[in-house]
């Protein structure tokens, strides 16, 4: 370090992440009092949040309308929804706290400046969602991210904080067993930086870069899920990784891009190559939702205009059900030409779409040259969510190491086995609160630590390293090993002989990537960046293949061939662990903890 | 394989040139698709911001033949025509200072808009869930659909040619302060802001600004032309001036006084500028 110049920051808490999660704690820490700095990789408001479109899922019943509305929801309903989508694999606690805590939230959103749609009572609008039983999805027309996000932007820019835009952090520094700051570099630049803190809060999102057809960004690495990893941090759920049923697969250009569920929400068919409604096909409503879906794609039609007399068709299962559907026709050889399935709303007419999915209709109109007010799109279920991550504390969001608090998507134990459309927006202000507070109570009965930079040398050395080099592999050519080997078997449909194939694969490459090579260069290189982010990705797509490989079961969006049922005697009541033991990943499988008799009164009450 | 070329700058602030890169036409494939296949095949150093891929993050905004574009959002097909002539030129946007290729200083955007303090509720509505009709928000939400992609303020010759950043807030930040002054609940004087430091006089309505929208916000016509209209109600109103002078009418005596509100607590902080080689 002694030849390395590089630069310090102290704050007394530090967010590592600036989407909806790390803006929410940022403005709960300096409501509590704290100086708070914001470290981002992007600019400043352009995070994974700006993507969600369908909505918020809080149970504020608004809806009034005599075409079923949202009367009788309460936050016992959205608490059994949450938990029944995410096959209970999740922490009753979160979701209790969750379910309570969200329309309050949404509230608060209202008064720090979000402009939501509105009810003819001038109330904020919802729309209906898969697996919540209510219409329950706050909702801005199909951007509702974007909302979110701009509204939290200019409320955490309004209370004050210091943003460092486009820094890359690697490493988070530790005084013993404490986390006390974090460690990057300037991606602008290549300087390195030091941020000194009392509490840090990883706000990083998730990871889905290691698949190929992805919704995912080039930030979603999984470097913060790896730093609280190394940091010592317990992972959960791991294996539990979303695949969005209706991702564009045609044309390639569009490829990974997202068709909200709203387009479904809003009435949308999905046919297979012979024009049927196939998820009508009795077999495709799994036992715990028989009885609450159409049955026949009439009874569907009539839930278009009576959504109090009908029941909603299926279309509307849970994202897992779906996409397991979707890719079943397809392996059935009912696909398109290009491989995926017909999502069509064309027939709710042309104002329609226009007024209620507009951001959809400019995105094909403009990127892809199709009308979706008069053709189908073509879709394809498309990495898009990580229920797995850093295990925290429902109360604080304290993670299993001291000084580090975790929220959102990098969280885990809230969506469980799978996550239900608009949770994640409720997610992040819930808990990025929380974390927010948590931190700020630990920093104010904390005093900073004690820093000793010989720890940075490895990561120093690590970073150099392929600048410097003569020789090595171009990170880009390992990434995309990675992606095809995870794309080939780790993805929806899982066994055991490809889940070996791809872990012997990882390995190898985790090899290989010892020695990495680029071109160029510090100043904004991405190359360069490139080297440091393909070793995150494989040490998490490492862990993300022993997890899949351990569940013997079939569980949301664990789905495994060679275990086809669920096993509720069994893997029903344990979470996996990861952890790092020495350098070795230990998975090790944990009970989940005890539902007090109140909740699980709660839950057979609803059904 | 069917191919076309692009020209793209490489350089940064010391200068720089076009290098031209020829990349593999896919069906529906956009400029931000051809960058990419250059930095995974051809130049692994190439820099460009770009994070949805879907125009909706407003990151990888850059001057495509000449035109302010999102990368992700500008289709080869439609430039196939021009590229017989000429390269496809792409640069970045002219009216930052440039770091590095495709990639430009925007931080000043983020320090004007930390003086634009957010939403202030009227004191009857504060704490309480909202009562706001549809049609009373719909404007608002017009202006709320902006991405940051800046290529309005790219474009705006205020900002462009006579690089008045000290005197202006640009587009974007109208538009900003046009949905709060607009929100049925702000009870904040923005009038006053739009009026001093905002710069809303130096815009001569060119319209350019609405011209690159990738939002296709009416960012002249809804937004700073009716600004500049309770500006000039508000404090360049001759009968207005007299009454208020007489003592007859208080000047914005409905709204909050601006100053009342603390504002630009937020740092961005900048990166040393010792380039690291």
């Amino acid at each position: 370090m002694a030849m390395e110049p590089y630069d310090t920051f102290e704050y007394d808490v530090l967010v590592v992440g600036a989407g909806g999660a790390g803006l929410r704690a940022v403005i709960a820490a300096r409501e509590a009092g704290c100086s708070v700095g914001v470290v981002c990789k992007s600019l400043l408001g352009k995070a994974h949040t700006v993507m969600a479109e369908g909505g918020v899922a809080a149970a504020l019943s608004n809806m009034r309308n005599p075409d079923g509305g949202s009367e009788g929801d309460s936050w016992k309903t959205h608490f059994a929804d949450t938990l029944k989508g995410g096959a209970y694999l999740n922490n009753w606690r979160t979701v209790e706290i969750f379910a309570k805590e969200a329309p309050e939230r949404v509230l608060e959103l209202e008064q720090y400046g979000a402009v939501f749609d509105r009810t003819p009572e001038g109330l904020i609008a919802q729309r209906p969602f898969g697996g919540h039983k209510y219409r329950r999805l706050n909702h801005v027309g199909d951007r509702t991210g974007l909302e979110l996000i701009r509204t939290m932007q200019d409320k955490a820019v309004g209370v004050g904080m210091n943003i460092h835009m486009e820094v890359t952090l690697t490493r988070l520094l530790m005084d013993g067993d404490r986390v006390i700051g974090a460690f990057g570099y300037y991606r602008e630049t290549g300087r390195f930086v030091i941020f000194k803190a009392k509490a840090v809060v990883l706000a990083t999102g998730g990871w889905g870069r290691m698949y190929m057809y992805t919704s995912n960004s080039w930030e979603g690495t999984g470097d913060g899920l790896m730093m609280g990893y190394e940091a010592g941090a317990e992972l959960l759920d791991m294996e539990m990784i979303q695949f969005h049923p209706t991702g564009m697969i045609w044309p390639p250009g569009m490829r990974g891009i997202l068709v909200t569920e709203g387009v479904r929400g809003e009435g949308g068919f999905l046919k297979n190559s012979k024009g049927e409604r196939f998820m009508f096909t009795p077999e495709y409503t799994p036992e715990r939702y028989k009885g609450q879906f159409a049955e026949t794609p009439e009874e569907g039609m009539k839930w278009l205009d009576d959504k109090k007399a009908n029941r909603r068709p299926p279309e509307l299962l849970p994202r897992d059900e779906v996409a397991r559907a979707i890719y079943k026709e397809i392996l059935a050889g009912r696909g398109t030409e290009h491989g995926g399935v017909y999502l069509d709303v064309s027939h709710r007419g042309a104002d329609y779409i226009k007024r209620k999915l507009p951001s959809m209709y400019e995105q094909f109109h403009e990127l892809g040259d199709i009308d979706i007010t008069k053709q189908p799109m073509e879709v394809f279920p498309t990495i898009h969510y990580t229920m797995g991550g850093i295990k925290t504390e429902p109360e604080t969001c304290s993670t299993t190491v001291k000084g580090l608090f975790a929220a959102g998507e990098v969280a885990a134990g809230l969506h469980g086995a799978n996550r239900l459309g608009g949770n994640s927006l409720s997610d992040i202000i819930v808990f990025g609160k929380r974390a927010g507070e948590g931190a700020a109570q630990f920093a104010l009965n904390h005093s900073h630590g004690t820093l000793d930079a010989a720890q940075l040398d490895d990561e120093i050395d690590l970073l150099l390293s392929p600048l410097e080099s003569t020789r090595g592999e171009n990170p880009y050519t390992v990434h995309t090993e990675l992606q095809e080997t995870m794309q080939k078997n780790a993805m929806i449909a899982r066994t055991e002989e490809g889940l070996k194939e791809a872990l012997a694969k990882v390995l190898e490459l985790q090899e290989r990537a010892v020695h990495l090579k680029v071109e160029g260069d510090r100043c904004y290189n991405p190359g360069w960046h490139a080297a440091r982010d393909v070793r995150f990705m494989l040490k998490a797509s490492e862990i993300i293949v022993r997890c899949a490989l351990d569940r013997k079961e079939s569980r949301g969006a664990q789905w495994r061939l060679d275990y086809p049922d669920k096993d509720d005697a069994y893997w029903g009541k344990h979470n996996l662990i990861a952890s790092d033991n020495g350098g070795e990943v230990k998975v090790e499988p944990r009970r989940l903890p005890e539902m007090p008799e109140e909740l699980k009164q709660v839950l057979a009450e609803q059904g | 394989m069917e191919t076309i070329t692009l020209s793209v700058f490489r350089g940064d602030a010391a200068g720089g040139v076009f290098q031209t890169y020829e990349v593999p036409v896919t069906p529906g494939m956009v400029i931000l698709d051809a960058i990419h296949y250059i930095q995974k095949n051809l130049d692994t150093t190439v820099a460009c911001r770009w994070n949805c891929k879907a125009a909706k993050c407003g990151s990888c905004s850059a001057e495509v033949n000449g035109k302010p574009r999102l990368m992700c959002k500008t289709r080869v097909e439609d430039l196939k025509e021009d590229a017989k002539k000429a390269p496809i030129r792409v640069m970045p946007m002219r009216a930052f200072p440039i770091i590095k290729d495709l990639v430009t200083d925007v931080s000043w955007n983020y320090r004007t808009a930390s003086k634009i303090p957010p939403l202030v509720p009227k004191a009857d509505a504060a704490g309480k869930p909202f009562v706001m009709q549809q049609v009373d928000v719909d404007r608002v939400q017009e202006f709320r659909k902006c991405i940051e992609c800046f290529l309005c303020q790219d474009v705006c010759h205020v900002i462009r040619e006579h690089d008045r950043k000290d005197a202006f807030f640009g587009p974007r930040q109208m538009v900003r302060i046009a949905a709060l002054e607009m929100h049925p609940i702000d009870d904040l004087n923005r009038r006053e802001q739009l009026d001093a430091e905002g710069g809303i006089g130096m815009c001569n309505i060119t319209k350019c600004c609405t011209e690159v929208c990738p939002e296709h916000i009416h960012i002249t016509d809804n937004a700073i032309i009716p600004l500049k209209e309770r500006v000039a109600d508000t404090y360049f109103d001759p009968l207005r001036g007299l009454l208020t002078k007489l003592g007859v009418m208080k000047r914005d005596a409905i709204k909050q006084p601006f100053e009342s509100v603390e504002s630009n607590l937020t740092k961005i902080v900048q990166p040393t500028p010792t380039a690291m080689k």
